[in-house]
């Protein structure tokens, strides 16, 4: 207890801001409150105070400090509430240990596991041989004539630059995307689904995130008790919260059935839409299939249940599809909303608005630096469909060297082309490695008593259910952190081990989690796993001892 | 019928564009040529953003091949790269989790690109210190600073001060934010100047409206291609140092600079020369680029901001807002790098070309010199005849002179009416390439026998 007073009023999460000057704020989500400092120097000043060329004018500048235009008060205060945890600050503490241990300092262990982000090639993950060859063709096409480059990655990279002008790919692109990209989404979408698909609903998008916002952006408006609800699961992926934050919409939050494999209840869907009604208007479904970060993928049916109840209440199904290559479960399978929708009949089909999203950083290829990503809208009012490429004008257009990468993904090596082996099997590779780690994972997290983990069926991560004794959540509650922020303090601080609290990600009361990654090598993870059953032990231990 | 009619009010205002109706000719016009459909020219020239290798400039060798060499690292194997290629991307490569670029990296960029482009600030500046601290690398837009500032709710809106002309896309990302444009006329009779009394003009009118926080502007102008003088520098910053205004000063331009009586001096490096108060307390956002410049890189979407004298808290903040959209893209970063480190001696920073007097000899066009940047906005003095008819077809007459040379010469180019202009007097934004002056001059002649 003594221990953690110390870590907390050495300011633990504020240990990351004190660069700056004093300040205090409130973190609302993660409950942790961070105390003020004393003043500090910045290091690196801007401030230069060379003989002055210009009169500085009189009066009221004269002698007196000029308060900033831009301060906490006058800051969008959209920007003011948004928060993600992902990279939050248990993130920024890591860095710092991390920081702290390459300059020599001393610590429980010897590195730091980041199992936070949905980062594979941070953890060691190979890109794929085919798609970085393409793109470099496509950088630098001089490499054309290099024999060491395939045919089949040639011909892909000419087709590719024949979109961009000026054969470069630093030219702009058209805002949704060059035409020859979309068209082969499309091609893709139809291979993977037996339905047809348009590739003028196809745009590119600057990772699914870019894609994401923009629609979301189109569908907010309305005041007060018309103001545009959107329907998010819980736990969620917390890019939504912080979008819902920004555009000052209204999170409507439907829980998933965590002692049902965390799948979708229809009538946990009725029950939030109808408790929503009351103060503001729902308009939009979003739900991710694979899911994040509960690794859940739907059935069928729980699709189509989702379908008819967003043709009945009129509302727009925003489908987050970035891990549909990642489905470890024999006995899951990927289906597209889109697809179920088709196999809805006419009806459904030719009515429902549903905006699906697919990704480049995720899948097998990992590349999440790249922002490549694509949508697929269907049934958008033409008008509507007008603004939106509006809306994805301002922004130009999405990063050449994504959308080349989407195209590979959506194009990649048929079993007649010289490519084909070595991408199959480094694709199969990786997949594999990801489906043993999820079992793995699964397997030893429910061996530690306290900890109860539902199968990793897809995505990338494990969201554990860990149980925090009594004690433990009354001292969080009086440090004025999250129950599962202090676990996952602790975790980091004395086992070097960093994922993020369920917190971040919302959950049912008086239920606590962690979500980690199962990127990081086989040998690693066992490592994690291995640190974190040693340290909920202890932590037991610890906390039910002081009863 | 869709519910979705009743659309955010702030995405709808946005209105559909001249940029628009040109960009489905142009198209239209490539479709036909490729179809063999006989035309005085041979392809459709495309000027109308300043996308340089669509303009059919080359990239810089060096900069494609150290991408290439992060893309597919087995190239650092290859013989046929040189070494320092190889060197530059394999420490590149080092900077990158996991040694790859198809990872995330730290939310406001990579740290060693964000010392480097420091580095190239305070070496431009003439040693005026700069902090990675203040960098923020963005994918090449600046609506993440628009979201810090502009205040879509409320029951005041926030307005931003900016020059007429400006380049249409920023004006539209305002408009989206929800912000009050107030525009401010730069004087084309004295070299496109900014004009202090203006400014002072804009913003009374602008206080009755709207809550004015920001003055926007671009130096070197785009569209009006040319450079402001220190002088007219520091009045703008004593302004805004009086006025309590934000400024967002749009640099992209800072390394294309013509003529050798013409130098580019940063809004901060003038800052930092005014005396210790304002120095130390106007806050100043400047942004740049890789999509313009030396290298031109458009599609690789990197660029950054640096922010002097932000309030600690609310550069925290920034940093929350910047993490919400994971990392820019990694080619973008690369790209920014080799734009403020690049190799040495080798290829220069800095583009020299003599100053051109693009139309001193086209009766009916004329247009300030062009100091820098890509552009030119050259002033029509339309017939009366050519004014009447765009009228009855419902146009603006700037922009019926562009269609018609869309039309008659493959010129793609965008008309003053999408940037900007004192009422009846007509411009359009052009890039000084040969061929197309020719093509321009050869229709100009015809289009205005043609409405006399």
């Amino acid at each position: 207890m003594y221990r953690l007073q110390l870590l907390a009023a050495r300011s633990l999460i504020a240990g990351a801001l004190d660069q700056f000057t004093p300040l205090t704020l409130t973190s609302s989500l993660t409950g942790v409150r961070h105390k003020s400092q004393g003043p500090s120097v910045e290091k690196y000043g801007q401030m230069r105070f060379s003989t002055a060329e210009a009169k500085v004018s009189a009066g009221r500048l004269d002698g007196k400090m000029r308060e900033k235009s831009l301060t906490m008060d006058t800051l969008n205060p959209q920007v003011k509430a948004v928060e993600y945890a992902v990279r939050g600050p248990i993130v920024i503490k890591a860095v710092e240990i991390e920081r702290c241990l390459e300059e020599g300092g001393t610590k429980p262990f010897s590195e730091v596991i980041k199992a936070n982000i949905g980062d594979a090639h941070a953890m060691g993950q190979q890109p794929i041989t085919f798609l970085r060859q393409v793109v470099a063709l496509c950088t630098f096409p001089e490499l054309m004539n290099s024999p060491s480059f395939p045919e089949d990655a040639k011909w892909r990279a000419r087709r590719i630059l024949q979109g961009c002008g000026g054969y470069s790919l630093g030219s702009y692109s058209a805002s949704q995307g060059i035409e020859y990209i979309r068209k082969d989404i499309a091609a893709f979408i139809e291979q993977r689904d037996g339905v047809p698909s348009n590739w003028e609903n196809i745009y590119l998008t600057t990772g699914a995130s870019d894609g994401i916002m923009t629609i979301l952006r189109l569908l907010v408006s309305g005041k007060d008790s018309s103001r545009t609800g959107v329907m998010i699961p819980i736990p969620q992926y917390p890019l939504y919260s912080a979008a819902i934050s920004e555009m000052d919409a209204v999170q409507v939050n439907y829980y998933l059935d965590e002692d049902n494999c965390w799948a979708l209840d229809i009538n946990e869907l009725y029950r939030a839409y109808q408790a929503a009604k009351q103060h503001c208007q729902p308009r939009v479904i979003c739900i991710i299939n694979p899911g994040n970060p509960t690794g859940q993928v739907q059935s069928k049916k729980c699709i189509e249940e989702v379908l008819h109840f967003a043709y009945e209440e009129n509302l727009f199904v925003m489908s987050d599809e970035v891990y549909q290559d990642n489905v470890y479960a024999p006995d899951c399978q990927f289906h597209s909303f889109k697809k179920v929708l088709y196999e809805m009949g006419p009806e459904y089909f030719n009515s429902v608005e549903l905006a699906s999203f697919h990704s480049t950083s995720k899948g097998y290829t990992g590349e999440c630096g790249f922002r490549g990503g694509y949508m697929e809208v269907i049934n958008m009012d033409p008008e509507v469909k007008v603004q939106l490429v509006k809306l994805l004008s301002v922004r130009l257009c999405p990063p050449l060297a994504g959308q080349a990468a989407m195209d590979v993904i959506v194009n990649p090596p048929q079993p007649d082309e010289p490519s084909f082996k070595q991408f199959h099997q480094e694709k199969s590779s990786v997949l594999g490695a990801l489906a043993e780690k999820a079992k793995l994972t699964e397997q030893i997290l429910n061996a530690v008593p306290g900890i109860k983990c539902n199968p990793v069926q897809g995505a990338m991560y494990a969201f554990p259910r860990i149980f925090i004794p009594p004690k433990a959540v009354e001292e969080a509650k009086a440090l004025g952190m999250q129950p599962d922020m202090l676990y996952c303090l602790r975790l980091l601080e004395e086992k070097g081990i960093c994922v993020v609290p369920g917190s971040g990600f919302g959950q049912k009361d008086g239920t606590y989690h962690f979500r980690m990654t199962i990127l990081p090598s086989t040998e690693k993870l066992k490592v994690l796993l291995g640190k974190v059953r040693d340290f909920h032990i202890s932590f037991l231990k610890e906390y039910s001892a002081l009863e | 019928m869709s519910f979705l009619r009743e659309i955010s009010p702030l995405v709808k205002n946005t209105f559909l564009s001249e940029r628009d109706v040109l960009s489905i000719c142009a198209a239209q016009i490539a479709a036909e040529i490729q179809q063999d459909e006989r035309k005085n020219y041979n392809e459709v020239l495309d000027l109308s953003s300043g996308d340089l290798h669509r303009g059919g400039i080359k990239s810089i060798t060096f900069v494609r091949q150290v991408l290439a060499a992060c893309f597919y690292p087995a190239l650092l194997e290859d013989d046929s790269l040189p070494l320092d290629v190889k060197q530059r991307a394999d420490g590149l490569l080092r900077q990158c989790d996991g040694g790859s670029v198809g990872s995330y990296t730290d939310s406001c960029g990579i740290v060693k690109i964000k010392q480097c482009v420091s580095k190239f600030i305070t070496r431009r500046d003439g040693g005026v210190p700069s902090s990675p601290d203040n960098i923020f690398i963005t994918s090449g837009s600046q609506m993440l600073m628009l979201k810090l500032l502009v205040q879509s709710g409320g029951s005041c809106r926030t307005g931003v001060l900016i020059p007429v002309p400006t380049y249409a896309t920023f004006t539209q990302a305002l408009e989206d934010q929800g912000a009050a444009i107030i525009p401010y006329h730069l004087c084309e009779e004295q070299g496109w100047t900014l004009q202090v009394e203006e400014l002072r003009r804009a913003l009374h009118a602008g206080r009755r409206t709207c809550n004015p926080v920001a003055l926007y502007i671009c130096n070197p102008g785009n569209p009006t291609g040319i450079i402001q003088s220190r002088k007219s520098i520091e009045e703008v910053i004593r302004f805004a140092a009086e006025e309590r205004l934000f400024l967002l000063a749009d640099e992209v331009y800072q390394s294309c600079v013509y003529g050798e009586d013409t130098e580019f001096e940063s809004y901060k490096k003038v800052l930092s020369e005014m005396g210790s108060t304002i120095a130390s307390t106007v806050e100043l956002a400047s942004f740049n680029s890789a999509s313009k410049g030396f290298m031109g890189e458009c599609g690789l979407r990197g660029g950054y901001v640096e922010l002097v004298n932000l309030d600690p808290a609310v550069k925290e903040y920034t940093r929350t807002l910047f993490s919400t959209r994971s990392s820019p893209p990694v080619g973008g970063q690369i790209a920014l790098d080799l734009m403020t480190d690049p190799p040495k001696p080798g290829d220069p920073s800095f583009l020299t070309f003599s100053e051109v007097e693009v139309f001193g000899e086209i009766p009916g066009i004329s247009c300030q010199p062009l100091k820098a940047g890509f552009f030119v906005f050259p002033c029509l003095h339309l017939p009366l005849r050519a004014i009447k008819w765009a009228k009855k077809k419902q146009m603006e007459p700037d922009m019926l002179y562009c269609l018609h040379l869309l039309e008659e010469t493959g010129l793609h180019v965008r008309p003053g009416c999408e940037f900007g202009q004192r009422k009846d007097s007509y411009h359009f934004r052009f890039d000084t390439m040969e061929d197309a002056l020719q093509r321009l001059k050869t229709f100009h002649k015809q289009f205005m026998k043609e409405f006399s």
